[in-house]
């Protein structure tokens, strides 16, 4: 991702150090803030009394153990989030500027803790260090701080109708609303899940992965210290076919917005059809083409591409997963693509000058090994990499394909690892249709210094993103959302808010209208 | 607006919002606050008057020198453009910065006041006479809300692309003007800074600003916050100095590529002419009025009387939307007037340090001769003088809360802009009448009616000709809804989404491309 600040880096680094020495990693892991559920502003154990393993996935060790939310669980945070959103309620009769004040605060609040943090995220997820401290977190900061400014600037509109009437509309929250992310950005979805929400008036249940329960529960704390009031952030740490499930499923959530794959993803659309017609937005999948001419800046399209697909140790919905390179320079590309993936160092994510970290898990490790199987089995060139690294941990070697052909599995289906495809393609319109040919429209990219191409191209491709000669530019005011089975509605930017809103039209009988 | 703010401080829970006050935790505020900064403040840096020419800043409680303070003039001005310039060039860290930085330094700007609220209070009130209650507890929060809501702009002033036809792409893009001349009055010289900073700042500007020589001080402590927080030199530049000088000076630059001025209609008349005699600079006025106060006889009595006194006594009459001419309807007119003067005559005039004090003195020698001579003419022109009208202090500036019974459209008290504690209560009969007469006047800033009847609201609040209207309240404001007037009362609005507008090009940029698709 784009952190471009040297400055800070060489500061990062000499903050791992300090971090590193092993009193401090006790004192890190010693100041897991939350392990429980998180409702109505107060901390409860589970109503069935279970519990569930965290681990650190880099060693495998046992980080803590951490309250379940089941279904009970669910129906105790919803009751609260909707006396929280009740008319009268103290969030509901609250200025807007003050809930901008309250989203402003969280993110002191954040900044003021990014290092525990960092350090937290690092440690559940297995993403890179120095990567959570500059891109997560410093993400996390923006978007609340965004979300602050917006709260006051939700503007209705006064309408004029024909007919003696006035009519104006106001812009309300939705009510309750749950939401579900991922664990690959942990911390991070939070933050685009909630600020919007929030700065909208809305009430939040929101469900961390199972995985990565324990930056979402440190944020907890700091709702609630920030001064929000109780029952409008509402914390559960669960699985999905249980925690998960019952959100999707309740009949008093007015909203769901998930973060996941695209199989789930479906599963959510039809509980909420089963159930209340709730509405629905999702951020799933992608299988994203990146379309590299032969006119471009070879080496920075070489290097955009790599770091497209191996931040996060491939583990982004927005990977780009399908490299589309123009004949004259494929081999080029290809060859240094392929010396790029072997020069990354994989180890510890703590550790100062490791690119890659560990899998999530089990589960995903044995799903990303079989697919690069699957890639050799089905005649892609294996560039390099393609297997497991350093035995009996959840780590895998940076993987380049070359040759790889439309109908290849790993063309096809999200591999969410370190396996980079790279495809040849001659023609601009052979391009844009086989880079369309895919059930996701997440994000693209394009790298040409012709003008006429990049117009033509980002215009064409069915792609809720597409970056020219850049991937992976994200900004909190810049809309993120996917055309086609990637999902349904935008996130961040001001198209967000719709999403969290519902538009009043009220109309008034007057006796004579005038312009 | 005291009032509003203390009224809906109450239900409130606590620790919301650090600008939030009860009148019980205002501190005892320091009557003698030392002034730190007398100098002019370009380019991040204090500097002398090319001129070495100073004025003395006057405590109108008192009539006492505060102190000198470095008087601006033509080659300031000159030197301070050429620095907001430099500071506007292409490439340079304030044209480059992230649009979200600007906010945030907007928002550290909010921060660093906030913190030294107690003290602004106090520089406020010694330098201008405002209650200390009410700077403490109203202006000095409106300034950190008005900057705090700028700053959430900052990255959200969007451009668009647009549909055009033919074989092109077409986007806009919302970029600052340039070199902002802003000028300001002095009956809230802190808030009316934010007001004209705020904007100016959030859409990318860089900004010349002179403040009135009434009262410098706050605003010259505002340019300290203002390179403590860390804006680049030369982006906000303070001229303390006189309109003849200094300000014509800004308003007939011919670099400088805006200019925004609050005060009288008079200077806007000259404002606008300066503009069209130098380089056709874009003009935003806020100027005076003459706001009309319409009470029907549905009305609650109690809120209505209450309001109204709000409205034209708050803030010493000093206010461009003084609500100066109080409609009663007929029926209710005699016991309208009986409690409002009941109200006036309770009215606390006095030390404005002194926490009970509910009106302070008038600015300087000048507008309470001003006042005077209005009460005068009032007297003179056959209007009942139903109490006040004359001078409440041996020494400052004070005057007692007047009201006038009995007062007909064609009074100059009337049709004047008093500018002072004078209010002027009429008589009327039919809702098309009082609009009509509330209309019949040049000026056309705010407005307001008292009515439970909603047709009676609709049809008040569509048939005035001003910027404002307020319905069944007074002096409303938030730093969200736009401000401004209609008529001579100004040119274009400040504050909300509407405020951005004029502190902002919009440039089309027009793309050729190969085929175009929907």
């Amino acid at each position: 991702c784009s952190f471009r600040d040297i400055a800070l880096m060489s500061l990062a680094f000499s903050l791992v150090r300090f971090l590193l020495t092993p009193s401090v990693l006790l004192l890190c892991l010693s100041v897991i803030w939350g392990d429980q559920i998180f409702i109505d502003n107060e901390w409860h154990e589970s109503c069935s009394g279970r519990k569930m393993p965290v681990h650190n996935p880099a060693t495998g060790d046992l980080l803590c153990e951490v309250e379940e939310a089941d279904t009970e669980d669910v129906d105790k945070a919803v009751q609260s989030a909707r006396a929280a959103f009740q008319l009268g309620s103290p969030w509901r009769c609250m200025d807007a500027s003050d809930r901008g004040l309250l989203l402003n605060r969280l993110a002191d609040l954040v900044e003021r803790d990014r290092l525990r943090l960092a350090t937290l995220e690092a440690l559940d997820s297995g993403k890179i260090f120095l990567m959570a401290y500059f891109v997560d977190l410093m993400a996390t900061v923006k978007t609340l701080r965004y979300y602050g400014g917006w709260a006051d600037k939700i503007q209705g509109k006064t309408i004029p109708v024909d007919g003696e009437y006035f009519t104006y509309t106001r812009h309300e929250p939705i009510g309750v609303c749950g939401q579900i992310i991922p664990w690959n950005f942990p911390v991070m979805m939070f933050a685009w899940k909630i600020a919007p929400a929030l700065c909208c008036g809305n009430t939040v249940i929101i469900k961390p992965a199972e995985q990565t329960p324990l930056t979402a529960l440190h944020m907890a704390c700091l709702i609630k210290e920030a001064g929000f009031p109780p029952g409008v952030v509402n914390v559960l740490p669960g699985y999905g076919p249980t925690a998960g499930s019952a959100i999707a499923h309740h009949m008093d959530i007015d909203k769901i917005a998930f973060t996941g794959s695209t199989a789930v993803g479906k599963l959510i659309q039809k509980a909420a059809g089963d159930s209340n017609l709730k509405r629905v937005t999702l951020e799933l999948g992608g299988k994203n083409p990146n379309i590299v001419f032969a006119d471009c800046d070879l080496e920075y399209a070489v290097e955009q591409a790599h770091s497209g697909l191996f931040f996060n140790q491939g583990q982004c919905c927005l990977a780009g997963s399908r490299v589309f390179v123009e004949d004259s320079i494929y081999e080029e590309f290809v060859c240094r693509s392929a010396e790029k993936a072997r020069n990354k160092v994989l180890g510890n994510p703590l550790v100062p000058g490791v690119d890659q970290g560990p899998q999530i898990d089990q589960k995903q490790f044995d799903k990303i090994l079989e697919l690069i199987e699957s890639g050799k089995k089905e005649g892609a060139t294996l560039e390099c990499g393609g297997g497991p690294w350093n035995r009996n941990s959840l780590f895998i070697q940076p993987t380049v394909f070359s040759n790889v052909t439309d109908d290849m599995r790993i063309a096809r289906e999200e591999i969410f690892g370190p396996v980079q495809q790279i495809m040849r393609f001659r023609s601009v319109n052979e391009v844009i249709q086989r880079a369309n040919a895919t059930h996701y429209g997440l994000a693209a990219g394009v790298f040409t210094n012709d003008i006429d191409k990049a117009l033509t191209v980002s215009s064409a491709l069915q792609a809720g993103m597409v970056w020219v000669n850049c991937y992976n530019a994200m900004s909190t005011q810049c809309p993120f959302g996917g055309f086609k089975m990637s999902g349904n509605g935008r996130e961040l930017g001001e198209y967000a808010l719709q999403e969290y809103t519902e538009v009043k039209a009220v109309t008034i009988k007057i006796s004579q209208k005038n312009s | 607006m005291l009032r509003v703010v203390l009224s809906r401080t109450f239900p409130r829970i606590s620790g919301i919002s650090n600008c939030q006050y009860s009148a019980a935790a205002i501190p005892v505020p320091s009557a003698q606050p030392e002034v730190h900064y007398n100098k002019l403040f370009i380019n991040n840096e204090w500097q002398d008057a090319v001129s070495k020419r100073s004025f003395p800043t006057i405590n109108p409680a008192t009539g006492e020198v505060i102190c000198q303070v470095a008087e601006a003039d033509k080659a300031d001005v000159d030197k301070a453009v050429k620095a907001a310039r430099e500071a506007f060039r292409f490439g340079s860290p304030w044209r480059r910065m992230d649009a979200s930085d600007r906010g945030l330094l907007l928002s550290r700007l909010a921060d660093a006041i906030e913190r030294d609220t107690a003290y602004l209070a106090e520089l406020e009130t010694l330098d201008n006479g405002k209650p200390y209650a009410v700077s403490y507890s109203v202006d000095v929060p409106m300034v950190v809300k008005c900057l705090r809501y700028c700053a959430g702009w900052a990255d959200k002033w969007e451009g668009k692309t647009i549909p055009i036809d033919g074989d092109f792409f077409c986007y806009t893009r919302h970029e600052p003007i340039g070199v902002c001349g802003q000028i300001i009055p002095w009956n809230f010289p802190l808030l009316m800074q934010a007001w004209k900073l705020g904007p100016a700042l959030a859409t990318g500007n860089t900004v010349v600003m002179k403040v009135a020589e009434q009262t410098p001080l706050t605003a010259l402590y505002v340019a300290s916050l203002i390179k403590e927080v860390g804006f680049p030199p030369g982006v906000v530049n303070i001229l303390p100095g006189m309109g003849p000088s200094a300000g014509s000076a800004i308003a007939s630059h011919m670099d400088v590529d805006k200019v925004a001025f609050t005060g009288s209609t008079e200077v806007g008349h000259l404002i606008q002419q300066a503009s069209g005699s130098s380089n056709l600079k874009k003009v935003t006025l806020e100027l005076g009025g003459k706001s009309p106060n319409i009470i029907m006889s549905d009305a609650n009595m109690a809120e209505a009387v209450e309001q109204s006194h709000f409205a034209l006594f708050f803030n010493q009459g000093q206010c461009c939307c003084a609500g100066s001419r109080t409609y009663v309807q007929d029926t209710i007119y005699d016991e309208f007037m009986e409690r409002s003067v009941e109200r006036a005559k309770s009215r606390v005039v006095g030390d404005p340090f002194n926490m009970k004090t509910e009106q302070g003195p008038q600015v300087d020698e000048e507008q309470f001769k001003k006042i005077l001579g209005y009460i005068s003419s009032g007297k003179r022109e056959g209007a009942k003088l139903m109490c006040g009208g004359g001078v409440a202090a041996d020494r400052g500036y004070f005057i007692q809360p007047t009201i006038f019974g009995d007062v007909q459209d064609g009074m100059t008290i009337a049709r004047e802009e008093i500018f002072g504690p004078v209010m002027q209560i009429l008589k009327f009969k039919t809702l098309e009448e009082v609009v009509e007469r509330a209309n019949d006047t040049k000026y056309g800033l705010a407005a307001a009616v008292f009515t439970k009847d909603i047709d009676k609201a609709h049809y008040i609040s569509s048939g005035i000709r001003a910027g404002t209207v307020w319905i069944n309240c007074y002096n409303v404001f938030g730093a969200q809804a736009p401000f401004g007037g209609y008529k001579y009362s100004g040119n274009g609005r400040e504050l909300g989404e509407y405020g951005l507008d004029n502190y902002t090009e919009v440039k089309t940029v027009t793309i050729k491309v190969p085929q175009k698709n929907s």
